[in-house]
């Protein structure tokens, strides 16, 4: 009987062909929502784990999110180096990691940080070893088989964060040193390129300390005379910079940094600071502290995030009611080509009930072809929406930055393509009624 | 295997279509049954197949029911183990091909393909070479004996035709009756002919005659 449905089924090529292409679109559009909904959330949940605030320039937080935690839009600016300490000193604090960024390889970010970001995202080294110095990089498991880099292996990174900026040049005179290469995270960690954040001053021509932990360390310049250069951090101008330069405004009203400025000396600075409470305390005071005492903002992932995804939520659930009507019509296609089907075809139904065929095997034919239309669909648009991920992968960098899998099959999806295909039979029942209440006799005499 | 129809009636509403009808039809036996249109031959195939419940009497084929006027048959069993049926119009499904037609009718009727049993009945009946085509694309001549094939290839023990001459002029009408005679008498089986086509009585050594429903021998 399956065979027969099938021989119907080609017997109307281009009414089968409209209903499967209109069912394959609506499965399409339904596993692209569930599949960038539950990828999306996935991963700003995975990426944003164990941050509990993020400290940065004043701006949009969402900004400051999604450029310090997610890795995917530019900073809102940069902080000052003694943030860092500020925060570190803080009972409570548990950790607090620097971030410093600016520049990238091959579009892949590199980012000034220090051990902290190792114990934040709970990286291990596959390869190699942890950097020790400025000027040595850790590459994530992504970057290291997108970019074919080996251990010992030096590169140039470019300015910017992405890499069709305007603008984009290399620090010829400042190459990193490919010293480690991290194990696989799941996380944003695998698509980063990890170094001391002295990198990230000396390649800019920014004077620091080699360490910071000794007082008997010596200041000197890495940066060629570079002090002064028109470019520094990433996302900020200096004017920005140096309103931004001290998380504390000076009695005068002034801050120090304007003064700073005025010799053109670039600061040592971060771009933001990932903050994990060692106590819930830290949750009411430490917000209020950098938001109101400082010229820093601070914004909490989770709230940003929970933002972002009802912002796309209410997107997503426009085109989803879409995607359902376009599936309820889809079936509707399917009930009236079967209606259609069962009032011109009487002859031979009654054909194979004079064969021997029992009633319910007529309508199993029936039942068949409605199935394997929504089935065909189905799978169709499955396929669909899963080459399309893939296709816009490779096609958006953005996405693939987002950590995007194309072939990540979902068990939701099981439940929408049975649903689909339960829409198929649901939309051949009264077709078949038809078809069971076939009398054969009468139609001969009719014939 | 033998074929008991025992005091069949059937009427729609108050007009009596068939009265009081029985006869015997001996394993391997072939007979006519003649009659002008409206004496209720169809009607009677109909029950005969078991497409049709009668209002009395029963028909048995063998020792298996095919159907009573109390329903207690199981039609379409008998029907699909042990019958071949040929009917004027209804001859081939649509959307399959010649071939793919008496495959099917094997599935349903046997339960599984016997392709060599097709090939030979196909042979047989000289349409061998139409076996890929579509029923639309079949002439007059050809969809009957394709018919023929469709019944003869699920091996049935009771062949029955229904006006299988009807469209054809009389030359073509005596080819196909011997036809079926030939083909039920090689595969061993009985053969009921209905039809108002008086030609043919010449061919059969057994004709039935129904008259407003009355069986005249």
């Amino acid at each position: 009987m399956i065979s027969l449905a099938l021989a119907y089924l080609r017997d109307r090529p281009l009414t089968t062909a409209l209903n499967v292409a209109l069912l394959a679109i609506a499965v399409a559009m339904l596993i692209l929502l569930l599949q960038l909904g539950a990828q999306a959330s996935e991963r700003l949940e995975r990426d944003g784990r164990d941050v509990d605030l993020v400290v940065g320039a004043k701006g949009s937080p969402l900004q400051l999110i999604l450029s310090s935690v997610f890795h995917v839009d530019q900073p809102t600016g940069n902080v000052p180096f003694a943030a860092l300490d500020l925060l570190r000193r803080d009972p409570s604090v548990a950790r607090a990691v620097p971030l410093a960024l600016g520049d990238n390889f091959r579009g892949y970010r590199i980012v000034g940080t220090d051990e902290s970001f190792a114990d934040l995202y709970q990286t291990r080294i596959a390869q190699g070893r942890g950097f020790d110095a400025p000027m040595e990089a850790v590459l994530g498991a992504s970057v290291a088989a997108q970019t074919g880099a080996r251990l010992g292996q030096m590169f140039i990174g470019s300015h910017g964060l992405t890499t069709d900026e305007d603008g984009d040049h290399g620090h010829e005179n400042a190459p990193f040193t490919t010293v480690g290469i991290l194990e696989p995270t799941g996380t944003v960690a695998d698509r980063l390129i990890l170094t001391p954040f002295e990198s990230v001053w000396e390649v800019h021509g920014i004077k620091h300390d080699h360490d910071h932990d000794t007082d008997d360390d010596h200041d000197h310049d890495h940066g060629d005379d570079h002090e002064g250069d028109e470019h520094a951090h990433e996302g900020h101008d200096h004017a920005e910079e140096e309103e931004a330069a001290s998380p504390f405004v000076g009695a005068s009203g002034q801050s120090p940094r304007v003064l700073q400025a005025r010799s053109r000396v670039l600061e040592q600075e971060l771009t933001a600071l990932l903050v994990t409470y060692r106590n819930a305390s830290g949750a009411v005071r430490i917000p209020s502290l950098i938001n109101r005492q400082t010229q820093m903002q601070s914004a909490v992932p989770a709230v940003e995030t929970t933002r972002l995804l009802e912002l796309i939520g209410a997107s997503f659930d426009g085109i989803r009611l879409f995607a359902w009507l376009l599936t309820a019509t889809g079936g509707l296609a399917i009930f009236v080509a079967l209606l259609n089907m069962a009032r011109s075809r009487e002859g031979d139904l009654a054909l194979l009930r004079v064969m021997g065929a029992s009633r319910v095997q007529v309508v199993a034919t029936v039942v068949m072809e409605g199935v394997i239309t929504a089935a065909l669909g189905a799978v169709l648009g499955w396929i669909a929406a899963h080459t399309l991920i893939a296709l816009a992968k490779s096609n958006f960098a953005t996405l693939a930055d987002l950590g995007l899998t194309a072939w990540n099959i979902m068990p939701a999806e099981g439940f929408l393509l049975i649903g689909v295909v339960g829409i198929g039979a649901l939309a051949a029942l009264i077709p078949a009624w038809r078809v069971y209440k076939v009398d054969p006799a009468r139609i001969m005499a009719r014939i | 295997m033998e074929l008991k129809v025992e005091e069949v009636g059937l009427s729609y509403g108050a007009r009596p279509v068939l009265q009081n009808v029985s006869f015997t039809l001996e394993q391997q036996e072939s007979a006519l049954l003649l009659g002008p249109s409206g004496s209720g031959k169809s009607s009677l195939l109909n029950i005969i197949c078991g497409l049709q419940t009668p209002d009395r009497g029963t028909v048995t084929l063998g020792t298996e029911r095919v159907v009573s006027a109390d329903g207690s048959a199981n039609s379409d069993a008998v029907r699909r183990r042990s019958m071949g049926i040929i009917f004027q119009t209804l001859r081939l499904v649509s959307a399959l091909s010649l071939k793919a037609n008496l495959l099917l009718a094997q599935k349903i009727q046997n339960g599984a393909h016997d392709p060599n049993l097709v090939q030979e009945t196909l042979d047989r009946l000289g349409i061998a070479d139409r076996a890929n085509a579509r029923p639309f694309e079949l002439s007059q001549g050809e969809a009957q004996r394709a018919a023929i094939a469709r019944a003869l290839v699920v091996k049935p023990t009771l062949l029955i035709a229904d006006e299988p001459t009807s469209a054809l002029d009389a030359a073509n009408a005596e080819r196909a009756a011997q036809l079926l005679l030939d083909v039920a008498r090689n595969a061993g089986a009985s053969l009921l002919v209905a039809t108002h086509d008086q030609r043919l009585n010449a061919l059969f050594a057994r004709t039935m005659t129904l008259d407003n429903g009355r069986l005249a021998a």
